[in-house]
């Protein structure tokens, strides 16, 4: 499964990485080396194996469904690079 | 010097009223100063921060309230969000970031009276073996070849910074985090205890992100009973980490005395890999015969599937980040580069923030979370790492812990292994099994090699068995008897 530079510009796409037409060669080579190399766990029999999502060996807990903190906008707005009153401001969506 | 003794030491002499904290942490500073210009190990230098807290320590000793950690200098990764200082993952895209919160493993630390001298050097977003992947230059190891005392060593990696800096002793002990290793290489390549807890152990709240489910908090320290002081300050339970385990936090530092009389250690023969060094094959030999003449049988294990252990790695991990990076958008923290649409905004920015090393693992896990993909290569990834889970489970089955090498190699030379990424991801060979299963491991310094750098052994216990893994690595430790010592420190 090889990633040509068009599937390349997809995921970029879909990682919103801004990739110049320059760059997409050589990226294109470094990945597939990656993937080629991945590949060797296609050897693996995984016939009627469960997949493990994590390392914790231990049941999730549930918590109430209460709030229990906030209520602090200044502090959570202290870090926006553009803000307007009490909101994060981006760049114009809607018309 | 006040800047060679252990935590253990600087412990015991505050508490005897030798010296105070005030002039601990002045000693720490001072070391700094000279050396952190040259070994990079500092992103932030949090001088007068540490001498308020050394102040207030040396207040809190004369009240007579002396915690685990009081009036101990202390380096935190910067990947820990430290309320009010920078926080930077060594990365761009962070900006001018500074946490309006503490994380909680550091706020553990603070609750135990220590001393944070600075946040220190990290690959970018802890992406890395080597630091040279931090968007503030890399770190230099302060150990030097013994043929070529020229030639710059990297201290290892992610956690580079935090391991040059207790190595020079600009700290007593350090934060680090571990995903594949981040802990343990550095840890070997620069003659220090480095220890991953079991998953859970430690909160990962307030931890920059990276893989959710393999990043690990833990400790650096010179010796094993500092590294289980540490721990056993930095673990919690934590109701904000739903993955923080709820059981009780065992007395690590009395677990150091046990001694290994009885114990069946297994020795995994997967590891014995084509092409390892005949020195560090010759030192895992010691290792064994060490902890045989101390009481403990001896017992070969298989580990079947640990040559799948870096792919399966590489497949979950960037997956993992891509999903946790997606929050760096230029609109709530960090970096911004305008664009003409909100598209834009986000590429422009997401380019321009991020180094090659994550955009690459970015983009590797955009790809195996695609449609028509996820199931060739996530899914998979995630069986073969359940048969890696199994693999441990059934040797420990049959023994109490595991005795491996750390790494495949001593400490390399800035700029080598640079040309390949799989090269550099070799790295992690030995350490990303432990991550795959949450185990805990420890990477203990054992001995030289011909070049008279420091090689460590590693020992893996079983899931929330740290206390064994410290008991084994204690009797290593007593064994090797590791009494070198860096040719860059404070006060040389």
């Amino acid at each position: 499964m090889a990633l040509d530079p068009t599937t390349i510009r997809r995921i970029a796409t879909l990682a919103r990485i801004r990739v110049e037409d320059d760059r997409l060669e050589t990226l294109s080579q470094e990945l597939n080396g990656i993937l080629g190399w991945i590949e060797q766990l296609n050897e693996v029999n995984v016939d009627g194996v469960e997949p493990l999502t994590g390392g914790a060996q231990m049941a999730m807990k549930m918590r109430d469904d209460a709030v229990n903190d906030g209520g602090y906008p200044d502090k959570i707005l202290a870090n926006a690079p553009d803000r307007n009153g009490a909101f994060f401001a981006v760049p114009k969506v809607v018309e | 010097m006040l800047t060679e003794l252990t935590i253990a030491q600087a412990r015991a002499g505050l508490e005897a009223k030798q010296f105070n904290a005030q002039e601990l942490t002045e000693a720490h500073l001072f070391g700094i100063g000279a050396l952190n210009p040259r070994l990079n190990a500092f992103l932030t230098v949090t001088a007068e921060q540490a001498r308020n807290q050394a102040k207030a320590a040396d207040a809190a000793i004369a009240r007579g309230e002396m915690k685990a950690l009081t009036g101990i200098p202390l380096a935190i990764k910067d990947l820990f969000c430290t309320q009010g200082v920078r926080t930077t993952a060594a990365s761009h895209i962070l900006g001018p970031f500074v946490p309006p919160y503490e994380s909680t493993v550091t706020a553990n630390l603070l609750a135990d009276g220590a001393v944070f001298v600075g946040k220190t050097n990290l690959d970018e977003f802890a992406m890395g073996s080597s630091n040279m992947t931090s968007a503030f230059g890399p770190v230099e190891n302060p150990w030097k070849r013994r043929q070529d005392e020229s030639a710059v060593l990297v201290p290892g990696g992610s956690s580079g910074g935090s391991a040059a800096a207790v190595a020079a002793r600009l700290a007593m002990g350090a934060t680090g985090t571990d995903t594949g290793g981040s802990i343990r290489q550095p840890a070997s390549f620069c003659g220090l205890v480095g220890v991953k807890p079991s998953y859970g152990r430690c909160s990962r709240w307030g931890v920059v992100a990276f893989a959710s489910s393999l990043d690990h908090p833990g400790p650096f320290a010179r010796t094993v009973q500092d590294s289980a002081i540490l721990l056993g300050s930095m673990a919690s339970h934590d109701p904000k980490d739903s993955t923080s385990a709820d059981r009780p936090v065992p007395d690590y530092e009395a677990a150091c005395k046990r001694g290994v009389k009885g114990l069946r250690i297994g020795v995994p023969k997967e590891y014995r890999v084509d092409g390892m060094p005949a020195e560090i094959e010759a030192l895992w030999q010691q290792g064994i015969n060490w902890l045989r003449a101390a009481g403990a049988e001896i017992v070969d294990v298989s580990l079947p599937h640990t040559k799948y252990g870096l792919a399966t790695y590489y497949i979950v991990a960037p997956a993992e980040a891509s999903s946790n990076l997606a929050r760096y958008d230029g609109v709530r923290f960090g970096l911004r580069k305008d664009g003409a649409e909100l598209s834009d905004m986000y590429g422009n920015t997401r380019a321009a923030g991020f180094g090659a090393e994550v955009r690459r693992r970015i983009l590797i896990g955009t790809y195996v979370l695609s449609a028509g993909y996820y199931d060739a290569y996530y899914l998979r990834a995630q069986k073969v790492r359940a048969l890696i889970l199994r693999d441990f489970t059934d040797a420990f089955a049959n023994v109490d812990a595991l005795i491996t090498p750390t790494t495949p190699s001593a400490a390399f030379a800035q700029g080598e292994k640079m040309d390949d990424p799989i090269q550099m991801y070799l790295n992690d060979l030995f350490t990303v099994g432990a991550n795959l299963a949450g185990v805990p491991a420890i990477s203990v310094p054992a001995g030289l090699d011909s070049n008279g750098l420091p090689l460590g052994l590693q020992i893996m216990g079983k899931p929330f068995d740290e206390e064994t893994a410290f008991a084994v690595s204690a009797e290593i430790e007593r064994a090797a008897g590791f009494s070198a010592l860096p040719q860059l420190r404070a006060g040389v």
